[in-house]
């Protein structure tokens, strides 16, 4: 006797904000009529913070101590113990998206060190011969957008041997000159980040110019933290022996879940940065940090 | 792993199989080697239509058989026969012309470059391909709804792919490449058919990589053309999906906005673009967006408008110079397929590949060159296909920037290279101007093109010899633009053409222009305006010799006739061509006719008898009676010569008093008088006409000169009288002052008959008599005049006093004054000469020594006598 329990959200993009309803069908489908101890869905939101292992040994007390952070729960019964006709059942169901108390209601963020994740559960209790039967949905939350305006400042940037730190031998260094900016780095983050960069001149062929987005996570408290830089994307910008004097686009666009409004709270914290990552044809590694401020408007 | 499961049944992919909208797997399938196939698309398209319109969505693919859709959903087999028949090319062709409906039919299609550029870059060298081994059946498990699982498998998927386990095959010959780049065309179409989308991403992904690299760089094109037919056929998958998405209830319309697009098609569309900003490498990110340019359609309005700037500029970052011009190539296609109207971004894609043209010379491209052994000139053929591609895309119906473009080329072009390279541009000038008759409104220019050919070309035959120049001249359709260009040319050729020529394709072209022009002519040109045109085809005309070829000379004159028949001036010039024609058959001939040159002089004379009378200039006619007369007596045609002059006495009674002469009405009196007296001395050597009487010409034109209405007041009957005397007197003589070769003339015919010189004799007394009446009448008006106290009147007898001494003249050069009648004529003649004191003294003291002069001359001296008798009146 088979069952398929699935849950569906009106919205195409599960996308949903603050104080909105979260609304969708549950779907039962079976052949015969199914026999249940009640129908129940949950919503959560939680935070998981993990430590790096590279962090596990000089924070190995606190490692235990970092707990999920909830920020939302909730629980309603969608049916009573009884019975579901056979074929295809839909059960519509409205979550208020509301939180108790002075709770905010971050964004979701799939990162590698925090995770911010909404889901929908439902678990359809049956009797004891039969296994219970429980479905997860994600859905994403989207903070409401910032009032104040996002005024774009834009960044100029020159880099030349000259500019370079953490070299170890500066006279060992071809010369080169590349001339750009970003239009911004307070990004909006339904916008690409976008600049403009000129390979000015350059001794040695340019190999490959890449964007490097990373994502830089800080989790701790009081006692210490633990604070870790890692790659979400690289997105290669030129590619060969560019001509020079000429510009090129800097354009990236920002991942979806893996991207989210610059956050700082008080155990934890998600930013972001851009590295403008240059490779000569001798395989010399010239990179330029950015960090960026993310937000939603 | 897959193939166990393959026994399972996915009905989704199958459903979606049998839309024709996903059927159109297919149409990106071009093999290199399969020939272009022409279906009458309209019939498919008619059917197509019928069929989709029924209502079973598995009948939808049924082949174009409108009977077909009887089986709708009945035949449990007709899914698979849909399924099929679906994937027929015939269906991807109506397609294919569907899409093709954006830019026009005047644009050629990329279909019919593609196999060019296949043919033409080949290599013999060893190719290697590096691709993934792509995993199987990693299909995510319809269960998982988590979307953050999804998605991580997913990315992780397309990083597999990227970075993860890489075979390079090497040692291809090319059709090993191309079979092995096919392979990967099934492999897309049987990922996407089995709902592995994931990986199709990765095959195209993977493909587009292979445009990086310029190893074996002679192939690059041919290797850009098989990749792209990938590309294509995944922007086509992805764009038909999406819209599959949205036929719920009702397929899309072609025409469809942002708001005919649900929620679910826009999500999945928005993730196919998240998806392909996170390729990592620049080559496959742009290649594989702008294969799906289309589906910004889904998204919102202006999607296109803003990718293709963003995508333009992104190739800037492709350090190749080749990679990069053919990425330009590929988003020139997509573009105008999508959005022809969007010209900029066209226009910045070439300024961007001029922009970066120096990077040819530079260092990395000279040691690629070096690397692969390849000289410079064979690299640079190498850019042809994508420029030209380029440039089509850009000059596609833009007629106006496309015209002051190819008004500046077209002088580039003649100045440095030759008719067969000005031809071409020319006939790219028509294909562009052409459609909706656009050089309606590039006049100007198509105008200063001609001008610029002109200025560099003054060969005619090369310059005719062009085969699009008169194509080119019959984009002018407006009829005083027309007039205008044939004038410039005609211009240049009687300014240019030295030589005279028989060239057949100067003759035929300028024939055809100097038609145009003859042909504007209409009631309303003004004079001068058909002045000017005959003028320049009669210096065309003049510029016709066939050599020795008299009668193809002939015939072009017969045919110019034709031609030119309402500008009077040109045929003016044909009958002089012919005569001239005659001549120098007789000078070729040395004066002795054989029959068959007889023959055709006696054409040529017969040509200008029955062109003479079409003319409406009454002394044209009669000059050309005249002098087509002498020809024909030169010629030795009697009876022809005869005819001419008969007809140019027949029409002097038809001569008006007044000709407008440079629009100013002036009297025609001088004008006859001249023609008579070049008549009569034609007349001299004349042979008289068997059957007609004797000087019988001359009286007949002496007739006519008594019949005809004279001014009043004028002496100009009596003129001609007087003019016919010396005639009279050269007729008598035993031999004649000037004869014609082999024509005897009344000298001979008559061989002093003394009733011939009686006949002559008569004829003078009849005509001193007319003379003699007319100064009397002349000296009793007078009179009559001087008794009314008419004021002016002292005009007669000074008319008469001229008329008088002219008379004398004439008797003092041709009579015999030892006849004393006449001697006593003459000197009365001279005495009423001088009676009113009109003479002048010095033409008289002149005469006077004139005559003691000849006196001195044997047989003369009773010219002394008469000397005697002539008294000077002093006027003191």
């Amino acid at each position: 006797m088979s069952v398929t329990l699935d849950i569906r959200l009106k919205r195409a993009n599960k996308v949903y904000h603050e104080g909105e309803a979260v609304t969708g069908v549950i779907v039962l489908v079976c052949k015969e009529p199914l026999q249940h101890h009640g129908i129940s869905l949950s919503m959560e939101g939680l935070v998981n913070l993990q430590l790096s292992s590279k962090s596990v040994g000089v924070f190995e007390a606190f490692y235990n101590s970092v707990k999920p952070i909830q920020l939302i729960s909730s629980n309603i019964e969608v049916a009573k113990a009884g019975k579901i006709p056979g074929g295809k059942t839909e059960i519509p169901f409205e979550f208020p998206l509301q939180t108790k108390g002075n709770k905010v209601l971050y964004e979701t963020y799939h990162g590698v060190f925090v995770n911010i994740q909404y889901t929908l559960r439902c678990d359809m209790k049956r009797s004891l011969l039969a296994k219970d039967l429980s479905r997860n949905c994600e859905f994403i939350v989207h903070c409401q957008p910032q009032k104040a305006k996002v005024a774009p400042t834009p960044v100029n940037f020159t880099i030349t041997p000259d500019t370079l730190q953490n070299i170890r031998e500066r006279s060992a260094l071809p010369k080169f000159l590349i001339r750009g900016h970003l239009d911004a780095t307070n990004c909006v983050i339904s916008q690409p980040l976008t600049g403009e960069l000129v390979v000015e001149n350059s001794d040695v062929p340019i190999k490959s110019i890449e964007l490097q987005l990373v994502r830089v996570e800080t989790c701790g408290c009081a006692e210490g933290y633990a604070r870790d830089a890692t790659e979400i994307q690289n997105i290669q910008i030129a590619e060969g022996d560019i001509c020079h004097g000429l510009s090129i686009p800097i354009y990236m666009v920002f991942p979806r879940l893996f991207t989210c409004p610059t956050l700082e709270t008080t155990n934890f914290k998600v930013e972001f940065e851009v590295n403008i990552v240059i490779v000569l044809h001798d395989d010399h590694l010239i990179t330029e940090n950015f960090p960026l401020k993310l937000c939603r408007v | 792993f897959y193939l166990e499961r393959s026994r399972g049944r996915n009905y989704e992919a199958e459903l979606q199989r049998c839309h024709p909208e996903v059927a159109l797997v297919e149409f990106g399938d071009y093999h290199p080697l399969k020939p272009i196939m022409v279906t009458d698309t309209k019939t498919r398209r008619g059917a197509r239509k019928g069929s989709t319109s029924s209502s079973s969505s598995s009948s939808s693919s049924v082949p174009p058989d409108p009977l077909s859709s009887m089986l709708d959903g009945t035949d449990p087999l007709s899914m698979f026969a849909a399924a099929s028949a679906s994937e027929t090319p015939a269906m991807s062709h109506s397609r294919r012309e569907k899409e093709e409906e954006a830019v026009g039919p005047d644009f050629e299609p990329w279909s019919s470059k593609r196999g060019e550029i296949l043919a033409r870059f080949t290599t013999t060298e060893k190719l290697s391909i590096v691709t993934a081994v792509v995993s199987v059946g990693k299909a995510p498990s319809p269960g998982s709804s988590a979307v953050s699982e999804k998605v991580r498998t997913r990315l992780e998927e397309l990083d597999d792919l990227e970075e993860g386990s890489q075979r390079e095959l090497l040692n291809l010959s090319q059709q090993d490449y191309a079979n092995r780049i096919e392979e990967l065309n099934q492999s897309l179409k049987e990922a996407w058919a089995s709902d592995q989308k994931v990986k199709a991403l990765k095959i195209v992904i993977q493909c587009s990589k292979l445009l990086s690299d310029t190893s074996v760089i002679q192939f690059y094109p041919s290797k850009f053309v098989l990749i792209t037919d990938i590309l294509d056929t995944f922007g086509r998958l992805v764009y038909d999906r999406i819209w599959t998405m949205c036929s719920d209830p009702r397929p899309l319309p072609d025409s469809f906005t942002v708001e005919d697009v649900n929620d679910t098609a826009k999500e999945t569309c928005l993730n196919w673009f998240f998806k392909i900003a996170s390729i990592r490498e620049l080559l496959p990110r742009l290649y594989v967006e702008a294969a799906i340019l289309k589906c910004n359609r889904f998204l919102n309005k202006s999607g296109i408008q803003e990718t293709l700037p963003r995508l333009t500029a992104m190739i800037r970052g492709i350090g190749d110079p080749l990679v990069a011009a053919y990425a330009r190539a590929y988003l020139c296609r997509v573009g105008m397929e999508v959005a022809p109207h969007l010209k900029d971004s066209l226009n910045r894609n070439f300024f961007d590949l001029l922009g970066t043209f120096r990077q040819i010379s530079g260092e990395s491209v000279r040691n690629q060159l070096v690397l692969q052994r390849v000289e410079v000139p064979e690299y640079l053929t190498l850019y042809s296909p994508a420029i030209s591609w380029i440039l089509q895309c850009i000059a596609y119906r833009a007629p106006e920037d496309y015209i002051n473009c190819a008004e500046i080329w077209v002088e580039f072009t003649c100045r440095h290279f030759t008719k067969r390279e000005v031809n071409t541009v020319l006939a790219d000038i028509i294909k562009h101007m052409t459609p909706d008759r656009a050089f309606e409104d590039a006049y100007p220019q198509l105008q200063s093109v001609i001008r610029k050919i002109l200025t560099y070309f003054h060969d005619f035959s090369v310059l005719f010899s062009m085969e699009r120049f008169l194509p080119f001249l019959d984009m002018f359709q407006k009829d005083s633009v027309r007039v205008e260009v044939c004038r410039s040319i005609m211009e240049v050729f009687i300014k240019h053409q030295v030589e005279l020529t028989r060239d057949p394709v100067i003759l035929n072209a300028m024939l055809h222009i100097c038609k145009t022009m003859h042909d504007s002519v209409n009631a309303l040109t003004l004079e001068d305006e058909k002045r000017s045109l005959a003028l320049l085809i009669i210096g065309f005309i003049r510029m016709v010799s066939f050599g020795r070829d008299f009668e193809q000379q002939l015939s072009f004159c017969v045919e110019a006739r034709a031609t030119f028949c309402n500008l009077e001036p040109v045929l003016v010039q044909l009958i002089h061509t012919v005569n001239q024609l005659a001549m120098e058959t007789r000078r070729v001939m040395g004066g002795n006719h054989s029959r068959k040159t007889a023959a055709f002089v006696r054409a040529c004379a017969a040509y200008s008898f029955i062109t003479i009378p079409s003319l409406s200039s009454i002394f044209s006619r009669l000059s050309l009676y005249l002098l087509s007369g002498q020809v024909a007596l030169a010629n030795q045609c009697l009876s022809q010569a005869d005819a001419f002059l008969k007809a140019a006495v027949s029409i002097l009674p038809e001569v008006p008093r007044s000709i407008s002469v440079e629009g100013k009405l002036r009297s025609s009196e001088s004008f006859l008088l001249d023609f008579i007296n070049n008549f009569l001395a034609t007349l001299l050597v004349v042979p008289d006409h068997p059957e007609h009487g004797v000087l019988y010409l001359v009286r007949g034109l002496l007739n006519m000169v008594q019949d005809y209405t004279w001014e009043d007041n004028s002496d100009a009957k009596v003129r001609v009288y007087i003019s016919a005397l010396p005639l009279l007197a050269a007729m008598s003589q035993e031999t004649y002052l000037y004869s014609i070769p082999k024509v005897d003339s009344n000298e001979t015919l008559y061989g002093g008959d003394p009733k011939f010189l009686s006949e002559i004799n008569k004829l003078c007394e009849t005509l001193i008599g007319q003379i003699l009446d007319h100064l009397k009448a002349l000296g009793r008006d007078e009179k009559v005049a001087a008794g009314s106290r008419l004021i002016r009147t002292s005009g007669l007898t000074r008319r008469q006093g001229a008329v008088a001494f002219s008379l004398f003249g004439v008797l003092l050069a041709h009579g015999d004054l030892r006849n004393n009648k006449l001697s006593q004529l003459a000197v009365n003649l001279w005495n009423l000469s001088h009676k009113h004191g009109y003479c002048e003294t010095r033409i008289s003291v002149r005469t006077l020594e004139s005559i003691k002069h000849q006196a001195q001359q044997p047989n003369m001296t009773h010219l002394s006598d008469t000397v005697q008798r002539l008294t000077l009146q002093s006027r003191t």
